[in-house]
């Protein structure tokens, strides 16, 4: 076996965004022998796009506002197919993890007395995230890396991780990865391993997530034998970028909502109002007037449809532009220029007034905004146990986006940060408890390494196959257009078929160049998790034959009260890796207790 | 007794007077910069100096002035044939290189990373560039374009000049490969800056004022780019000087603290020594590149430079402090809120 660069520790973190950052911060504080890898230079995962803010209870705008109400909004934003125990340990924990955030440096923007002030977001009751104007997520991610950096937490930058490791007991032992400026291979051994590796956006071609995305932890973990759940629910945000196409996807904050921005169609009109769904006719406004008189009095006006959940409003701007309503690029218009004072606008939504204005040359302070759905968020992921964030392969922890279960099947603006928070500090506690537990030194298979170094390697050596760049495109534009906001049974199956034709190619790629920092290589090496990925997303989208949240199916398109019980597990099982089939069972959810569940049914 | 200090700075003993006078090193080395200055008509711009850096660029007022016809007409689609691009992009490693000439077809609204992207989509797809967000708000994908530090994915192709497009490295850092370099120095200053250090937390939480919070906040807003260090002329062409200084990022970062309402920590002779804030002579260079329109020199690194002077060279502001911890509050002062 050849030498490779190899290192040892209690917990490594793959992952470096804010679950990863806060996971590794939690097992370094028990003194545990610590490292925290990510393919990017530390300070730049997708965290740092996070704009509206972090949900927390904690009622300093409204003292009305406690967890039970956050833990109900969160419940019925994700049409309860949540895992509760997550949703209500988030819920009451979330205003903790902000606090411990400001102990560290953070500087949240400030109500009249002092305390951290709070915004409206869709699907929250009451204004409950606690922001730094349009860009909390730099705010939380330079915190929690200066934190990390304070700590001397051993950090593997521009590393991409290939394969966990297992032992021969079956437990997760390490990782096999590669330095991305050297293209050199580095294993690590480890007690125990915390995946937060993100989303999986990169496979569609219209997102608001960063390259990075490309579902790594979710394929390793289906890989290393863990199960997955609700792969099917994938997040639209409603409001992305359209024009020019070069920016198409980018994410608009639903900040501009919370601060007054409406949406419109070609006509005009507030077309929200059209489409409140009974779930949530009872709290919310009927008339633009009242809708207005809302953003200043709560208590005594109902909420704006325009803040409606994000598959909600992702669906009503959808039909809007099929009925032909749209705007001249194809989506639908967003004002808050004819509603607030451009100076408002301007301290509010910096982020959103330079974005416009530097890369399509649109002030949003004098014109509305055009703006459709984009890939936003992955609720689905690795199945956790919703204490430890202990994954179903001993060894094994995920928080953050790789994880499934808190959101359900569709996730509330404002809740990812406060998951990346709670979960990720849960995730270390749990892989530190581990850890500490697990007796000897983790054993590496030299074998097993070799196959994944070969494997990996493959590309460069292979003449006249396939460019890694076109199997992307046509992967993009498969899931796309079959697997995309609005589902059918016929286009899934397509896809299916589409994905293995893809996977067969993917194992005759070619590519140029040297290893030190080839993107073509780099590429070639994400496509494996990029097509387990969309294959279980494909697969968990056909089973589900319903509409619920994030999953919507043109041929069924009501929810099915009997799959609201139920969570789709996909595992493989006999053979395992890239090339290997990933079964599918539908499992009951975990059973809610009586004084959690009439939280939910009360008026309110 | 601060704010008289004005312009007469401390002279640190180390400062090397080179940097004063002759800010404009045009290095004559095979570096990237300089290689467009020998055959590029379109690039005449780039052979100025770092203290021209910005001067023509008027941010989004620029980009407002190119763009105001996009939604207001169908223009987009009524592209003429003819709209290849010429780029050239350097390619190399730290043992050498050269710009090789791409050309390719341009499409409306692009940004130069789009066009990277599609070079290495077709015909370079080892062309290394490093990118994450695509949305100016990560700060990955800095490199100098037509001799001026941008982000590539915040650069309209439409806002630059006609004529080849020269994209290269950041010159102040070690290359690794084509576009991409080693920033490792920026994360080894960053170990060196003492943790956030607030008194305990009352029962209710901290208080703070927004008016109070604001003076950090703009400092926060850093991406960590690095562009405003690649521009520095302390370290840019003076390797020498990097082990004691830590250049605009991190003054910012010791500003931010030493500004933030409860931090308790005192770091000014840190940032005199180790730091190196003496070898700044406030050109500002780094404010004209910043991609946050932070004001770098005026709001950081001159009342830090202020701060500084008072915690070394004035012996009544020293003894104040001592007794009434003037520019630094107690734990206790600090828990008690307000500004």
């Amino acid at each position: 076996m050849a030498e490779y660069e190899s290192h040892n520790y209690d917990v490594i973190v793959i992952g470096a965004g804010g679950a990863g950052l806060r996971a590794a911060i939690e097992a370094k504080q028990r003194g545990l022998r610590t490292a925290l890898v990510c393919k990017s230079l530390l300070g730049k995962a997708h965290t740092v796009m996070a704009e509206g803010g972090v949900a927390a209870a904690m009622g300093n705008v409204y003292p009305e506002d406690n967890w039970q109400v956050h833990f109900r909004d969160t419940m019925r934003g994700g049409k309860m197919l949540n895992n509760w125990r997550m949703a209500q340990l988030h819920a009451q924990e979330a205003p903790d993890r902000v606090h411990e955030l400001e102990a560290w440096g953070a500087l949240f923007d400030r109500t009249k007395d002092g305390r951290i002030t709070q915004r409206d977001f869709g699907g929250h009751r009451y204004a409950r995230l606690a922001h730094v104007g349009d860009r909390t997520g730099l705010e939380l991610i330079r915190t929690l890396q200066q934190k990390a950096v304070s700590m001397d937490i051993d950090v593997f930058m521009e590393c991409k991780v290939l394969r966990l490791l297992s032992d021969a007991d079956g437990r997760v032992s390490g990782a096999v990865g590669y330095w991305r400026p050297t293209g050199e291979f580095v294993t690590f051994a480890a007690k125990a391993v915390v995946l937060a590796t993100g989303s999986i956006g990169k496979s569609w071609m219209y997102t608001s997530n960063s390259w990075e995305s490309t579902g790594d932890g979710h394929a390793m973990a289906i890989w290393a034998g863990a199960d997955v759940i609700e792969m099917e629910c994938v997040q639209f945000h409603p409001t992305g970028m359209v024009w020019p196409l070069s920016v198409r996807g980018l994410l608009v904050t639903e900040g501009v909502r919370g601060d007054g921005g409406v949406l419109r169609n070609s006509e005009g009109k507030r077309f929200m109002f059209d489409y409140v769904a009974p779930m949530f006719r009872d709290e919310t406004a009927e008339t633009e007037e009242e809708a207005d008189r809302w953003y200043d009095d709560h208590a005594n006006n109902r909420r704006t449809p325009d803040l409606l959940p994000r598959d909600e409003v992702a669906r009503a701007i959808n039909s809007e532009v099929k009925a032909g309503r749209g705007s001249p690029h194809g989506g639908v218009y967003l004002d808050i220029a004819s509603r607030r004072p451009a100076e408002y606008i301007r301290r509010r939504l910096p982020s959103m007034y330079h974005q416009f204005m530097e890369l399509a040359g649109v002030d949003i302070t004098a014109t509305p905004m055009e703006v459709g759905p984009t890939l936003h968020y992955m609720m689905g992921g690795v199945r956790v146990d919703a204490d430890t964030e202990a994954a179903t392969v001993p060894g094994l922890f995920a928080a953050g986006e790789v994880a499934g279960g808190m959101h359900g099947a569709n996730r509330l603006g404002g809740n990812s940060l406060s998951d990346l928070l709670v979960f990720g500090r849960r995730a270390g506690i749990g892989a530190a408890d581990f850890a500490e537990g697990r007796a000897g030194e983790p054993a590496l298979d030299g074998a097993e390494i070799e196959a994944v170094v070969a494997e990996a390697l493959a590309p460069l050596g292979r003449e006249g196959g396939e460019n890694p760049y076109d199997l992307q495109h046509e992967l993009q534009s498969t899931m796309q257009s079959l697997v995309g906001i609005i589902r059918t049974g016929p286009e899934l199956e397509e896809a299916l078929e589409k994905l293995g034709e893809l996977q067969e190619r993917a194992a005759n790629l070619s590519v140029a160049g040297s290893r030190a920092y080839n993107p073509g290589w780099n590429l070639a090496t994400d496509l494996p998790a990029m097509l387990t990925v969309s294959t279980a997303v494909a697969q968990g989208a056909l089973h589900r034959k319903e509409s619920r949240g994030g999953h919507t199916r043109e041929d069924f398109p009501a929810a099915d009260p009997e799959l609201g019980k139920v969570n789709f597990v996909q595992r493989q099982t006999d053979r395992r890796g890239p090339d290997a089939p990933i079964t599918i069972t539908p499992e009951p959810l975990p059973e809610m207790p009586p004084e959690l569940r009439e939280l939910l049914e009360e008026g309110h | 007794m601060p704010e008289e200090t004005a312009p007469e700075l401390p002279e640190d003993p180390g400062s090397p007077a080179e940097a004063e006078a002759e800010p404009a090193t045009v290095d004559s080395e095979a570096e990237p910069a300089t290689v467009e200055s020998e055959a590029e008509p379109a690039t005449v711009e780039s052979e100025a100096e770092p203290a021209t850096f910005g001067a023509e660029d008027e941010g989004p007022a620029a980009a407002d002035a190119t763009d105001g016809s996009y939604d207001t007409d169908e223009s987009y689609d009524t592209e003429e044939a003819d709209n290849t691009v010429t780029m050239h992009i350097w390619r190399g490693d730290h043992d050498g290189g050269e710009f090789t000439e791409y050309e390719i077809e341009g499409n409306e609204g692009e940004v130069v990373l789009d066009v990277i992207h599609r070079i290495q989509a077709s015909e370079a797809p080892d062309l290394a560039c490093r990118w994450n967000c695509k949305a100016g708000k990560c700060g990955s994908c800095s490199a100098e374009i037509n001799g001026k530090p941008r982000l590539m994915c915040m650069t309209r192709m439409d806002t630059l000049p006609e004529g080849p497009v020269t994209v290269a490295p950041m010159r102040t850092f070690p290359i690794v490969r084509d576009l991409v370099t080693d920033v490792s120095f920026n994360f080894e200053v960053a170990k060196t800056v003492p943790a956030f250090q607030p008194p305990p937390a009352p029962a209710d939480g901290y208080r703070m004022q927004q008016i109070d919070v604001e003076r950090g906040q703009e400092f926060r807003k850093c991406i960590e780019c690095f562009m405003c260090q690649d521009v520095c002329h302390v370290i840019r062409d003076h390797e020498e000087n990097k082990p004691r200084y830590a250049g605009p990022r991190f003054f910012i970062r010791f500003a931010e603290l030493e500004m933030h309402p409860l931090d308790t920590n005192d770091r000014r002779e840190l940032v005199r020594q180790q730091g190196g804030l003496g070898l700044c002579n406030i050109t500002k260079c780094c404010t004209e590149v910043c991609p946050e329109h932070i004001k770098i020199t005026d709001n950081a690194i001159i009342p830090l430079k202020e701060r500084v002077v008072d915690a070394s060279y004035d012996p009544v502001g020293w003894l104040g402090r001592k007794i009434l911890r003037r520019t630094k509050r107690s734990p206790e002062e600090a828990a008690a809120g307000g500004g």
